[in-house]
């Protein structure tokens, strides 16, 4: 049964001394699935992902990895799994190339299939050019980028990214997301913690909310979304002596009493975009003229807000980041 | 964006000791190409033994006597193994510092994730560190011949006192290593893993004859393998021994120096491998 599964957790438990960082994590993510585990700082993500990555022994509960226990079959779960931790886990003084045949090496597979393999994730990842440069004069995006291929020399069906754009700039986490994406739809499970809402919204098909070692809301970006109640539309008339007639054009696709407010008039409605083009049709029909129309999804934001009773930035600063980790690393 | 391709490699099957040395050199390799891509640090490393001897030759050297020995050339004959001892002995400050850092920046995490065997980052480690050794050895040699060091007891013995400070330098990259596994930065780690080094070498005939030692010292220094690594250097060197008090280490220095420093590999080597598989970087 769990063999189908990439990764199956039951109640994950670990505590450090007198903290309680897991408290009963339950945690299913199917073959080729990705899945988001969001959570503020603190909230357990990272002690989740080094549990499944065998790198930390649950203090109760048990998890399987491609259908692996990981405390009993540690060697079995580490040759399905790549790992990608929040800070990039290369040699610096080494070249990528170098890092990449050494991690090659180190998953014992053939010289001759490491060397190809090396040229070719060197390509993919775009650092051909800068191959034979040691890894200390790269930027923070390319270490990333070296990080991620040296998590795939070995093809790994399940890749677990811890914060995988924690720290990079815009440009460069945008990049990062393509190359997951591209992971993604070449099947590789990928379970990712962030707490970005942004993130797990553009990469999670699924996501898992957690707060302080529990589970606290869990289902697809758009379930969660709908939670805390659906989309609304939103329309402002060009024409305020117009309004009354655009609120009753508004009032035939929406679910509840729309609100007005100067030019505005808002209103709660199900269905998704079919929603919006039943609205332009009505407000057309009665040859009102709108200067802006849209179709508002509450954003995960609201949705942490409503689960957690606290913003996921808020959360952030009540338990500061580690500091000095990065070390040199972050010149 | 290209397709990558997937599917999967075949995994290269071998008996565990065969991947642990497998492995454990591919970490070695790493690990020295870091010294060659770090010159500065090989430099610094290299200068501090290189004022030792010159300090000791000259300003110490007359002020210490060596019973049975007259003459300042004869302390500076005297004093090159007890250079060689104490500078193979930092080698494990280097283990430590090493080990340290590779925590702190979280590589040791990708390692331990990683099928590889468990032994081999400490088993890459300590090789690599005891390998620098030899180039610190040739280094020093070449400053005492300047200084006027001799060997003179033919090259079959020297080969010997080096391969066994190579081997004492291998030991003690063992407990560094372990030592390091401990540290919760590597600025701790810098300050800790020379700390306990000065007084071991010190309380060692590395300087100073054992017999000029108060009695009750004289017992630790003589059980002391730095001594014994020493002592075992200057005869194979045939360099002056000074006299020995009655203790049976330093009556079969080469013996005594042998099994410590393979018990003290079976102690901390399986202390420190345990320490790793337990360990999570912070």
């Amino acid at each position: 049964m769990t063999r189908d599964l990439a990764v199956h957790a039951e109640g994950l438990v670990r505590t450090f001394g007198d903290v309680r960082a897991l408290d009963g994590i339950d945690l299913t993510v199917e073959r080729g699935q990705v899945v988001g585990l969001l959570g503020p700082n603190g909230a357990g993500k990272t002690t989740t992902v080094r549990i499944l990555s065998t790198l930390l022994a649950p203090t109760a509960g048990r998890a399987t990895v491609a259908g692996f226990d990981v405390v009993k079959q540690a060697d079995e779960v580490r040759r399905s799994i790549g790992l990608t931790g929040q800070y990039a886990a290369i040699d610096e003084y080494l070249t990528g190339r170098e890092n990449l045949r050494m991690f090659g090496g180190l998953y014992h597979l053939s010289p001759k299939y490491v060397k190809e393999r090396s040229e070719e994730l060197l390509d993919w990842f775009d650092l051909s050019d800068a191959a034979d440069r040691p890894a200390k004069t790269y930027s923070g995006g390319m270490r990333r980028r070296l990080d991620l291929a040296a998590s795939l020399v070995a093809q790994p069906s399940i890749l677990f990214l811890d914060e995988p754009t924690t720290g990079l700039d815009p440009r460069s986490r945008l990049g990062l997301w393509d190359v997951i994406n591209n992971l993604v739809a070449q099947g590789t499970t990928v379970l990712l913690t962030t707490q970005y809402l942004e993130e797990a919204d553009q990469l999670a098909q699924d996501i898992v909310v957690i707060d302080q070692g529990r589970v606290i809301a869990h289902g697809t970006s758009e379930e969660l979304k709908d939670q805390i109640g659906g989309d609304r539309i939103e329309i402002h008339v060009t024409d305020s002596s117009r309004i009354d007639d655009a609120v009753r054009a508004v009032r035939s696709v929406s679910t509840g009493e729309p609100l007005v407010e100067d030019s505005r008039v808002s209103a709660p409605v199900t269905g998704g975009s079919t929603v919006l083009v039943a609205a332009i049709r009505a407000l057309d029909a009665d040859g009102i003229e709108v200067s802006d129309l849209v179709l508002r999804r509450p954003t995960l934001d609201d949705v942490f807000m409503s689960l957690t009773g606290h913003a996921a930035e808020e959360a952030t600063t009540a338990t500061p980041p580690k500091k000095g980790r990065r070390g040199r690393g972050s010149k | 964006m290209a397709t990558l391709s997937m599917g999967k490699p075949q995994m290269m099957r071998r008996p565990l000791l065969g991947w642990t040395i497998h492995d454990g050199l591919v970490v070695a390799r790493r690990n020295l190409i870091q010294t060659v891509r770090i010159p500065e640090m090989l430099f610094f490393s290299l200068v501090q033994p290189v004022i030792f001897v010159l300090l000791f030759a000259y300003v110490f050297g007359g002020a210490i006597p060596i019973p049975g020995d007259a003459g300042a050339d004869a302390y500076r004959n005297y004093l090159m193994p007890g250079i060689f001892g104490q500078t193979v002995a930092f080698a494990a400050a280097a283990s430590t510092v090493g080990l340290a850092e590779d925590m702190h920046k979280g590589i040791i995490d990708r390692f331990r994730a990683l099928p590889m065997s468990p032994p081999a980052v400490l088993v890459g480690r300590t090789l690599a560190d005891a390998v620098r050794q030899i180039l610190v050895l040739a280094v020093l040699s070449i400053t005492g011949f300047i200084v006027g060091w001799r060997i003179s007891n033919g090259l079959l013995p020297a080969i010997g006192a080096y391969a066994l400070l190579l081997l004492f330098a291998y030991t003690v990259a063992w407990i560094g290593s372990w030592i390091g596994l401990h540290m919760p930065n590597p600025e701790t780690a810098n300050t800790a893993g020379l700390a306990w080094l000065f007084p071991l070498t010190f309380l060692s005939n590395a300087f100073v004859p054992i017999s000029s030692m108060p009695t009750w010292l004289q017992a630790f220094a003589a059980y002391n393998p730095v001594s014994t690594v020493v002592l075992a250097s200057r005869e194979l060197f045939g360099n002056p021994t000074g006299i020995q008090p009655d203790y049976w280490p330093l009556q079969h220095a080469s013996l005594y120096t042998l099994i410590s420093c393979a018990v003290l590999i079976a102690i901390f080597a399986t202390l420190a491998v345990r320490k790793y598989t337990r360990t999570t970087s912070r």
